[in-house]
């Protein structure tokens, strides 16, 4: 069960990808999409077992490598964290799955699509479900690897290709961290096997060790190191340059790496070390304080944005921001819950998106849209959904995750929670007037969209809209349903040992002591947000104009994504090219060469 | 139990192919269709051969296998001695693997003087084989020595239109080491008066003679791996070396300076070795860092590769000095993926150069789309390259990382920058030639590989998976002789275990 649950993602990948001449298009959506239904319906039942009836279990495969006192297998650890993680995962690739079938009907590397697909489920599902260190890192990179190939899909566009590179270099720079991070853990710990090291935390938190000639804290260190390859993967500010670029890539792609099998991975990991992460309060409070940053930061970007892929895009950053706040102070529950209940809604926000898309031809600029409603109702009510629950709307998924979080780090009493609290309550703000400015511009107001493209706008056939359906389902019930599990009463009984909090770090616990006015203002804040943007956009269309005239230099600071790309570029990319090309035809031709074989040079081997 | 003097037969068979040719006489046409055939079928029969004393092979001893000994030269204390163990019988396997995956990529691409040619590969199939089994220092030295004549040939004769620069370059550089090697060589038959391999790597040499001769030897090996600073022969070497040419010279002549380390420098010279580190490690992180940049601006796809064959060997040199059972284990494990992966990567150049006869990256762009295997070919020995874990090129370098953190972290941390820009300067590569839109008439009329290649890359592809995915095949047989040469070196150096006794 637990390894249909796993591997049969792979092998669909394996006969789609290998014999696609053979199956043709419609054998390969077949192959994957029925592989893929297996393992949703296998881990639905895990999950039932594990989680409800609390049975975990790990399945050791085979050795993989073993040398001296390392020793690591191939492993399918299936506790409560990784049951849900995998529901989450194989849950929403069966969405996007069957979404992709009639989105890329016409696209003739389908085949090929869907194998990359499959296998990217696969290589989340190898991280999530890993017991060990390195195979963590192997579903790492290979998310980071499909997510390359998927995001330069359509590989004779430049950008698209440039996109992917971006993608794939900077989670390296990420990976860098995370791998010396792992080498530290089997320094200190003497193994890479999850138990074996934490077991031993305890016992080894206040040990120091020499890092690059200073003393550190060794847990702090691991920790640090490791968030290093969160950054990477979950888009944190620093390393988030790749994610809005990402949006090249095929639409359902965007969902899958958005709501399941890449920038959660990040959350996952710091959720899955919460035995190493307890003890390291000052790294949590750094994870605090970006995470509040990175939700404020993006927040401020979608809203100048006008592509309709990059403002969801943007929104994505934020919210894991929101997640990452909340593992710093310590309410692991309470970030997965989010990741839970975002996959549902994010998912649904992209294909609704992409089924926008798909109506208007390719086009994704928001500017050329408006007053679709008319014409694609059952998409534009799949966009309200996906919004309310994005925004927080009363009973809908994202109201209960997000207030927990919000009312977590209030109720942390640090400086730091209060911190992430005001911050986060300014993103939430932002976050609903980005959400009901995207959907006024798109679907309301008068109709910007060229004639041609008019004549042919049609709402998307029921298998496009059928996944949307599903997900709907989820973002409309996740959160009542999940809550009382997740976060709430039954939540020790829930999550087991597979997350570890120290009992004075239990924010979660905290939370329901909070005052009155701090679980309504993000509500409040909302409603507001929704509010302002009707104004902009709907009651005096020339407001949002004027502003962005009067506010010139932070607009267009907002505009470039306040500039990180362009500063990337001047102080890394350029000169690092600089620099190569000066140690080949200086370093290598001039002075080694000169020195080497000057002497060399007698007749007949002058160089030509 | 194998009876028979399995090693000699591994390493002269391929000589008597070669005498075989010369005996064969018609015309051109037959001259070559046979010459070619005999050398197939005689590097295929060794490679079995060689398959089949890995079977017989101990796994958990640590001492020499198959060991044949006659006496040779007396006078000089020197006999004939061959045999194996953990450590060389893996690179036997690489060479009696590689050369009839050369044989069968020269088939076509070879058209003048073919007969010589295939007697230059397998001439230089019984020097590799002979080297990675000597036991005696003057065979080592002999075998050492005559790899060098046959690739000199190959690069000077079959080679592009620099090749008799290239070729010079390649020859003095290496013959520089070797010279100071003899030196050493003789040095050591002073102080012993003994010439036996397995002897001399108990002895204990004067710390004081240790460190000229561990310098000696440095030098030689440096330039075979080769290191910073005495690479440059190796991107010219490359680009003009016919494709079978390359493999060979990275897929087996590169080790041999790895391997000269892991024989010669830490058993024999213990205590210089470890005095020296420091300078191995400055000159390998230097390596990692310096040539992988270089590797970013290349505008040919061959001194690309080559300049990323300098950067992962420069994982190997780490390795082997952090002298822990991971980063020794990595370092040779490295060799030998590396050994694949960028044979692979060479062939994959031979490929396209076969059919456009150029090595300027920007001539290419757009293969993906009327060459979709090649395309998949290329991504996977790519990927390997750059070490993505669940391929062989991931294990080496991961615990070549963790045996160094546990020396040294800050060599740790420079060293794993080259992970980064590793990734880079493929990943750049591979979008150039491979990605972007089809717009060259001359690069549209490229055809998809062929039968014959396909069939040379499969056995390499399922290596490179089998050893990312199951690596204790290989890792669990070299792991005696590698703890040997540790133990050797702690106890020269009276070092118990070195937890966090550097920064």
């Amino acid at each position: 069960m637990e390894v249909i649950a796993v591997f049969s993602p792979l092998l669909g990948a394996l006969i789609a990808g290998l014999f696609s001449k053979q199956l043709g298009a419609k054998g390969a959506n077949f192959v994957t999409c029925a592989m893929i239904t297996l393992a949703a319906v296998c881990s639905l039942i895990l999950f039932k077992e594990i989680s409800l009836e609390k049975v975990p279990r790990t399945i050791e495969l085979f050795t993989w490598i073993s040398s001296g006192a390392l020793n690591v297998s191939w492993a399918l650890r299936f506790d409560q964290l990784a049951a849900v993680m995998v529901v989450v995962v194989n849950l929403i690739s069966y969405a996007v799955h069957y979404y992709s079938v009639d989105y890329m009907r016409n696209d003739d590397a389908r085949a090929r699509f869907m194998s990359y697909m499959s296998l990217f489920t696969f290589a989340m599902l190898m991280l999530v479900t890993s017991d060990n260190f390195v195979q963590l890192f192997f579903g790492w990179e290979g998310v980071g690897l499909m997510s390359y190939l998927l995001i330069g899909f359509w590989n004779k566009k430049e950008s698209a290709n440039n996109a992917a590179i971006k993608a794939f270099v900077i989670n390296r720079i990420g990976d860098f961290g995370m791998v010396l991070g792992i080498m530290a853990v089997f320094f200190v710990f003497g193994t890479l096997n999850y138990d074996d090291v934490f077991i031993n935390v305890a016992s080894k938190k206040d040990t120091v060790v020499l890092f690059l000639g200073h003393q550190f804290n060794v847990i702090n260190l691991i920790c640090a190191l490791l968030f290093v390859g969160a950054m990477g993967k979950s888009a944190q500010l620093g390393l988030h340059t790749w994610l809005s670029d990402a949006t090249e890539c095929p639409t359902p792609v965007s969902a899958l790496i958005h709501a399941a099998t890449m920038v959660t991975a990040g959350v996952f990991m710091v959720a899955r070390m919460s035995p190493l992460y307890e003890y390291a309060e000052p790294v949590r409070e750094f994870i605090t304080v970006l995470g509040a940053m990175t939700a404020f930061v993006a927040a401020t970007i979608a809203m100048t944005q006008f592509d309709i892929k990059r403002v969801i895009a943007y929104s994505t950053m934020s919210q894991l921001g929101y997640m990452f706040f909340a593992l710093g102070v310590s309410a692991y529950g309470a970030a997965v819950f989010h990741l839970f209940t975002h996959a549902f809604f994010k998912a649904l926000l992209f294909l609704g998106a992409g089924s926008v898309i798909h109506a208007m031809s390719g086009e994704q600029d928001m500017r050329k849209m408006g007053g679709l409603y008319r014409l694609i109702p059952r998409t534009y009510i799949m966009m309200w959904i996906g919004n309310l629950a994005l925004v927080g709307v009363p009973f809908f998924a994202g109201y209960y995750s997000k207030d927990i979080i919000l009312e977590s780090s209030y109720a942390a009493h640090s400086f730091v929670g209060q911190f992430a609290y005001w911050v986060g309550i300014a993103a939430a703000f932002m976050t609903a007037f980005y959400s009901w400015r995207l959907l006024f511009l798109t679907f309301h107001g008068k109709s910007r969209v060229s004639h041609h493209v008019l004549e042919n706008v049609r709402e998307s056939s029921l298998d496009m809209l059928a996944p949307l359906y599903f997900l709907a389902a989820g973002a409309v019930c996740a959160g009542w349903w999940g809550y009382d599990f997740f976060v709430g009463e039954y939540r020790f009984d829930f999550w087991g040992s597979s997350l570890f909090v120290l009992a004075d770090n239990d924010s979660i616990l905290h939370a329901r002591y909070v005052p009155e006015w701090v679980k309504l203002l993000p509500t409040f804040i909302g409603c507001m947000g929704i509010l302002t943007a009707y104004i902009f956009y709907i009651k005096s269309t020339s407001l949002p104009e004027k502003i962005a005239g009067a506010s010139g230099v932070i607009y267009s600071f907002l505009c470039h994504k306040w500039y990180f790309d362009e500063l990337y570029n001047k102080i890394v990319v350029v000169p690092i090219f600089f620099i190569g090309k000066k140690l080949w035809k200086i370093g290598d031709e001039k002075i080694i060469d000169g020195i080497h074989f000057s002497g060399a040079r007698v007749k007949g081997i002058r160089k030509k | 139990m194998i009876t028979f003097p399995v090693l000699s037969l591994i390493i002269f068979l391929p000589l008597l192919g070669a005498l075989l040719m010369f005996c064969v006489r018609g015309d051109e046409k037959s001259v070559t269709d046979n010459v070619k055939s005999i050398a197939l079928v005689t590097t295929l029969v060794v490679f079995a051969l060689s398959v089949y004393m890995f079977t017989g092979f101990d796994k958990s001893s640590a001492d020499f296998q198959f060991v044949e000994k006659f006496d040779w030269l007396p006078a000089l204390g020197s006999s004939y001695k061959m045999g194996v163990d953990g450590i060389s019988i893996f690179f036997v396997l690489l060479s009696t693997l590689l050369t009839p995956i050369c044989i069968l990529a020269s088939w076509e691409s070879i058209k003048k003087r073919v007969r010589e040619y295939m007697m230059a590969f397998l001439l230089l199939e019984t020097m590799m084989i002979g080297m990675f089994c000597a036991l005696d220092f003057v065979l080592f030295y002999v075998f050492f020595e005559g790899v060098l004549l046959p690739m000199f040939f190959i690069i000077g004769v079959w080679g592009g239109e620099r090749r008799v620069y290239a070729a010079f370059k390649f020859f003095l550089y290496t013959l520089l080491g070797s010279v100071l090697m003899l030196l050493a060589i003789l040095l050591i038959y002073h102080q012993s008066g003994t010439m036996d391999i397995p002897t001399l790597m108990q002895a204990s040499l004067p710390p004081g003679i240790q460190k000229w001769l561990w310098l000696a030897f440095m030098v030689s090996f440096a330039v075979k791996i080769p290191m910073w600073p005495v690479h440059t022969w190796l991107p010219d070497a490359h680009v003009e070396a016919p494709t079978a040419g390359s493999v060979i010279l990275a897929g087996i002549l590169l080790k041999m300076g790895g391997y000269g380390f892991l024989r010669i420098s830490l058993p024999m010279l213990p205590e210089a070795s470890e005095y020296f580190i420091p300078l191995i490690f400055s000159l390998s992180v230097i390596a990692v860092i310096y040539t992988s940049l270089v590797a970013l601006v290349q505008e040919d796809i061959k001194k690309l590769i080559a300049y990323s064959s300098v950067a992962n060997m420069g994982f190997v040199t780490i390795g082997i000095f952090s002298v822990t059972t991971q980063g020794m284990q990595g370092a040779m494990f490295q060799m030998l993926s590396h050994g694949i992966v960028v044979s692979a990567l060479f062939l994959c150049v031979g490929v396209v150069y076969d059919r456009l006869h150029t090595l300027e990256i920007a001539r290419y762009g757009g293969l993906v789309n009327n060459m979709p295997r090649y395309a998949t070919v290329f991504m996977i020995f790519m990927l390997a390259s750059i070490g993505l874990p669940g391929t062989s090129g991931f294990v080496g370098e991961f615990l070549v990382l963790i045996g160094v953190y546990q020396v040294s972290t800050l060599v740790a941390f420079l060293t794993a920058t080259g992970v980064i820009l590793g990734a880079a300067y493929m990943l750049y590569l591979y979008k150039r030639v491979v990605f972007g839109e089809l717009t060259k008439a001359d690069v549209r009329a490229m055809t998809d590989i062929n039968a014959r290649e396909v069939a040379i890359f499969v056995p390499l592809i399922a290596l490179v998976f089998w050893m990312g995915i199951y690596p204790s095949s290989f890792i669990n047989p070299m792991a005696p002789a590698i703890e040997k040469v540790i133990t050797r070196y702690n106890d020269a150096n009276a070092i118990s275990i070195p937890q966090g006794a550097y920064p």
